[in-house]
């Protein structure tokens, strides 16, 4: 009892200000980055392994109907981590922003409603996919594998609706400070973010997940492994991710323009542009100096950024001086960073993809340079430091704001203390989950199915 | 009933149900954590994990819903609470994530070290979980939780009589219904061992839970005398009386091996608990602070939510009748894991696959060897249609590069986007498969 009155007293001693703003938003940060590679997996796997399943039931050949399953089982651990991981975001909204929750959770709350009966169908369904492999007819286990797909669709775009929201919010009147008029609908979904923000994401989670699975069987054939199972598992992902790859550049061009338009101060963040300026120059690499406000050390491509923001090679890019520096993104560095980031490995992913669907038109086969498969087992990776890099650049652009220009991060935040307590816990358990998902993944792997048995034997 | 009302009504039903199904689920692990060691112990924990593994994340989601219904439609009252309550919320979430990781690991891994240490995380977890979500149920019930951002006392707004009475009570719930589901389940599989292991641990569980409801009369008239009172007169009296004889009747039926009408009277027992808090309570949401008409949500607000429920209930109702269905005729087998999991089956496999990763792994050499005699996959597409479908693929791209790309306005897009994703589609099928 006297520990924990000592604890009681140490941690009520906690200054009660807004000291623990920067803890509270890397928690959250690092929620989300655990989070939302698992979310592509919700996302974009149950169509790959639908596909395979029906590939299965056309052909007649078990194959399919094997890697099917085996992926299934991937799934299924994956999509439980997710649920975890997810379930912690909803506790961190209204533990971190209570604030947030509490005054705009009417406007938005309405896309979790939907998304939590989306997700809800999506348990059920893969609890019957996954466990029914065996004791159901086939072509009723392949249909219930497809509302799997819908859901997880559904279910992102209802998050991604919220974070649309957020960066570019309405749907509400503003009444003496106080939320008022509330329009849940066309918040949501009379925003005009929603619809890039989706079609990147939808997008970004197959290239993930394509290349991510690709990059496994292909780390499998520089070490031996490469029978028709194998060549099979990787050709299904790479021919995905080499479709999705190129099309993602043009979708966040598309994305560009819309911030360019909405977010003016985001893009001059992440471009690095101190000072509105008229037929503004591209800078690619280089360091933004925070005293000069210039960029260092990169190469510049005139007038590039005003032709691509607004297809105008004299059109006026506004600059982060357009608005006070407290309106400011304050790490321009790390927007900056991760926008070259995901706009660097996106463009290697889609020149990887033009060599696949090159090769795969011309010769028609897979790859067979032992470089391009030493390519692929990175592909993967690089795609989830894309996608993380993506939302950094969102996220952190979206600073000093919650709401944008609406609601201030500080504003928001918690007036408990423990924060940090709270975040090195986390962040401890996050890294045990981490290492545990990768054990059981390899485990996975290398378990052999009940089909492998009946084959054996 | 207005329709401010109406959310708190969905999210109370919502309560019920996840302490009803996810209950029953966090009382599995507790019954896995008393197993004990040795062969019996094995099966009790075997059974347990079975019996849940398929639906745990579907019980698992009205938690979610309670969450989201409560921050949608009361948001000051849901901010309230999650800052002044957010470390038993914490605590509770880490059990979720230990829960749901135990699951996801439990799927690969035979040997029975592991399984001990993955068991032991789980059954833990099990117990955190519902103890502090019932001292958040605690603190609200008892008032002291103040409106405002972290107003309330960090630690005694959930460490007092209330809270830790409803905590542990959560326990002794969770694992009595656990227990009356794992004896349904034993049944249903005709076995009669753990029928019999699970129907004495219903029996003791049940007369253990409901000492200690009768127990948390006591203390809510010390500690909670506004709730109390309310609890022994009126419509509260009657929830109460409800509960009470739902109880008994569950253990009645227990013992008459009734098993499968006693996991209703049980989930009785437990909506009608709830149902006279919420009876107490009202119309206070938050108590001495709130009421219900003022934490809501203005309307369009709540009748987005109710038409989205109800909208979400008539997809969602059959679904769940198919899972359940399906679980209890017992079709979702544990075809793949079960006989892995088994000490049998997996020494010959595991040494046909040690023996085969020499040569190229299991698989492969599996493959290989059976496969050769199926039509390859190539001959589901003729060359010609391949054709044609890349030449799609291509005036699609070409399509959408110019409405997406070169076209600025937004109708544009909206035909960009589309023709983007069939190029991408008619790519795919032209491409894939391969071999």
């Amino acid at each position: 009892m006297a520990l924990l009155e000592t604890i009681t007293a140490a941690v009520q001693l906690t200054p009660v200000e807004q000291s623990h703003l920067d803890q509270a938003r890397q928690m959250q940060a690092m929620s989300f980055a655990v989070h939302i590679p698992l979310t592509c997996f919700g996302v974009a796997f149950p169509a790959l392994v639908v596909f395979t399943e029906w590939l299965h039931l056309r052909t007649g050949d078990p194959l399919y109907r094997r890697i099917a399953r085996r992926w299934s089982r991937i799934m299924v651990a994956l999509f439980a981590v997710g649920v975890v991981t997810g379930t912690i975001l909803s506790f961190e909204l209204g533990m971190l922003w209570p604030n947030f929750m509490g005054s705009f959770g009417d406007v938005f709350g309405l896309g979790f409603a939907i998304e939590g009966f989306a997700f809800f169908l999506e348990a059920i369904f893969i609890g019957i996919y996954v466990y029914g492999w065996d004791r159901m007819k086939p072509r009723q286990h392949w249909l219930c594998g497809l509302p799997i797909v819908a859901t997880g669709v559904l279910g992102a775009a209802m998050v991604i609706a919220v974070n649309g929201w957020m960066n570019h919010p309405g749907g509400f009147d503003l009444v003496d400070g106080e939320v008022a008029n509330v329009r849940p609908w066309s918040a949501l979904f009379g925003n005009t973010f929603f619809w890039h923000e989706l079609v990147h994401m939808y997008v970004a989670a197959y290239i993930v997940v394509g290349f991510l699975l690709a990059g496994a069987y292909a780390w499998g054939k520089l070490r031996g492994r490469w029978g028709r199972y194998e060549r099979t598992a990787l050709a299904i992902p790479l021919t995905v991710a080499a479709v999705a790859a190129p099309v993602q550049l043009l979708v966040g061009d598309w994305a560009a323009r819309e911030v360019a338009q909405h977010q003016p101060v985001k893009l001059a963040a992440l471009e690095g542009l101190q000072e509105t300026t008229k037929g503004a120059p591209e800078h690619i690499l280089g360091w933004y100096d925070k005293d000069t406000g210039e960029i260092r050390w990169g190469i510049s491509i005139p007038k590039l950024l005003s032709f691509l923001s607004y297809h105008d090679p004299n059109a006026t890019v506004r600059g982060l001086d357009s608005v006070p520096p407290d309106d400011r993104p304050g790490p321009i560095n790390t927007v900056r960073f991760a926008f070259q980031t995901m706009v660097g490995i996106g463009t290697a992913l889609a020149a990887l993809a033009a060599i696949v669907l090159f090769v795969r038109w011309r010769r028609r086969r897979l790859p067979e340079s032992v470089w391009f498969y030493r390519a692929l087992v990175l592909a993967g990776p690089a795609a989830v430091v894309a996608l993380i890099s993506g939302w950094v650049v969102t996220e952190v652009g979206r600073q000093p704001w919650i709401v944008y220009e609406v609601m201030r991060v500080d504003a928001a935040v918690t007036g408990a203390g423990g924060v940090p307590v709270g975040y090195a816990l986390l962040a401890l358990v996050y890294v045990g989950l981490l290492a545990a998902l990768a054990w059981i993944l390899r485990r996975l792997s290398r378990m052999p199915l009940r089909d492998d048995a009946e084959v054996l034997t | 009933m207005h329709l401010y009302d109406l959310p708190l009504l969905f999210a109370l039903i919502g309560l019920v149900l996840y302490v009803v199904l996810a209950g029953a689920d966090f009382g599995a692990g507790f019954w896995q954590l008393v197993a004990g060691r040795g062969e019996r112990g094995r099966r009790v924990r075997e059974h347990a994990h079975d019996s849940m593994a398929p639906v745990w994340e579907a019980n698992h989601v009205w938690l979610i819903f309670v969450l989201v219904v409560m921050w949608t439609c009361y948001p000051e009252a849901f901010a309230s609470i999650a800052s002044t309550l957010s470390i038993p919320l914490f605590v509770a979430a880490l059990g979720i994530i230990f829960r749901g990781a135990a699951y996801a690991l439990r799927a690969g891994t035979s040997q029975a070290r592991e399984l001990r240490v993955i068991d032991a995380i789980f059954s833990i977890a099990s117990v955190l979980t519902p103890f502090a979500l019932g001292t958040v149920v605690g603190g609200i019930a008892s008032g002291r939780v103040p409106v405002g951002n972290a107003a309330g006392d960090a630690w005694s707004s959930w460490l007092n009589p209330t809270s830790v009475t409803i905590g542990l009570l959560a326990v002794a719930l969770s694992a009595y219904l656990a227990a009356v589901y794992l004896a349904a389940d034993a049944v249903r599989r005709g076995d009669a061992e753990m029928e019999q292991a699970f129907r004495l641990r219903a029996l003791g569980a049940g007369l253990v839970a409901g000492g200690m409801a009768a127990g948390a009369l006591v203390v809510l008239r010390d500690d909670t005398r506004a709730l109390f009172d309310e609890l022994v007169s009126g419509a509260g009296l009657a929830a109460v009386i409800v509960s009470a004889l739902a109880g008994l009747g569950t253990l009645l039926l227990v013992r008459a091996r009734s098993y499968e009408r006693s996991r209703y009277s049980a989930a009785v027992a437990v909506a009608a608990i709830v149902a006279g808090w919420a009876i107490a309570q009202a119309p206070a949401l938050l108590p001495g602070q709130l009421t219900v008409e003022q934490a809501a949500a203005g309307d369009d607000t709540l009748i987005a939510v109710v038409a989205a429920v109800v909208a979400g209930v008539v997809v969602l109702a059959p679904s769940l009748g198919l899972l359940f269905t399906l679980t209890l005729r017992g079709s979702l087998g544990h075809g793949g894991s079960g006989e892995e999991h088994g000490p049998t089956a997996v020494a010959p496999l595991g040494g046909a696959a040690s023996a085969g990763a020499g040569a190229g792994g299991g698989g492969a050499v599996a493959a290989a060897g059976v496969t050769d005699e199926w039509p390859t996959p190539v001959h589901a597409l003729g060359a010609a249609r391949n054709g044609l479908l890349a030449r799609g693929a291509i005036a699609f791209a070409v399509l959408g590069f110019g409405f997406l790309t070169v076209a600025d306005a937004g109708w544009a897009h909206a035909i960009g986007v589309p023709c983007l994703f069939a190029a991408a589609l008619l790519g795919f099928r032209a491409a894939v498969p391969l071999d």
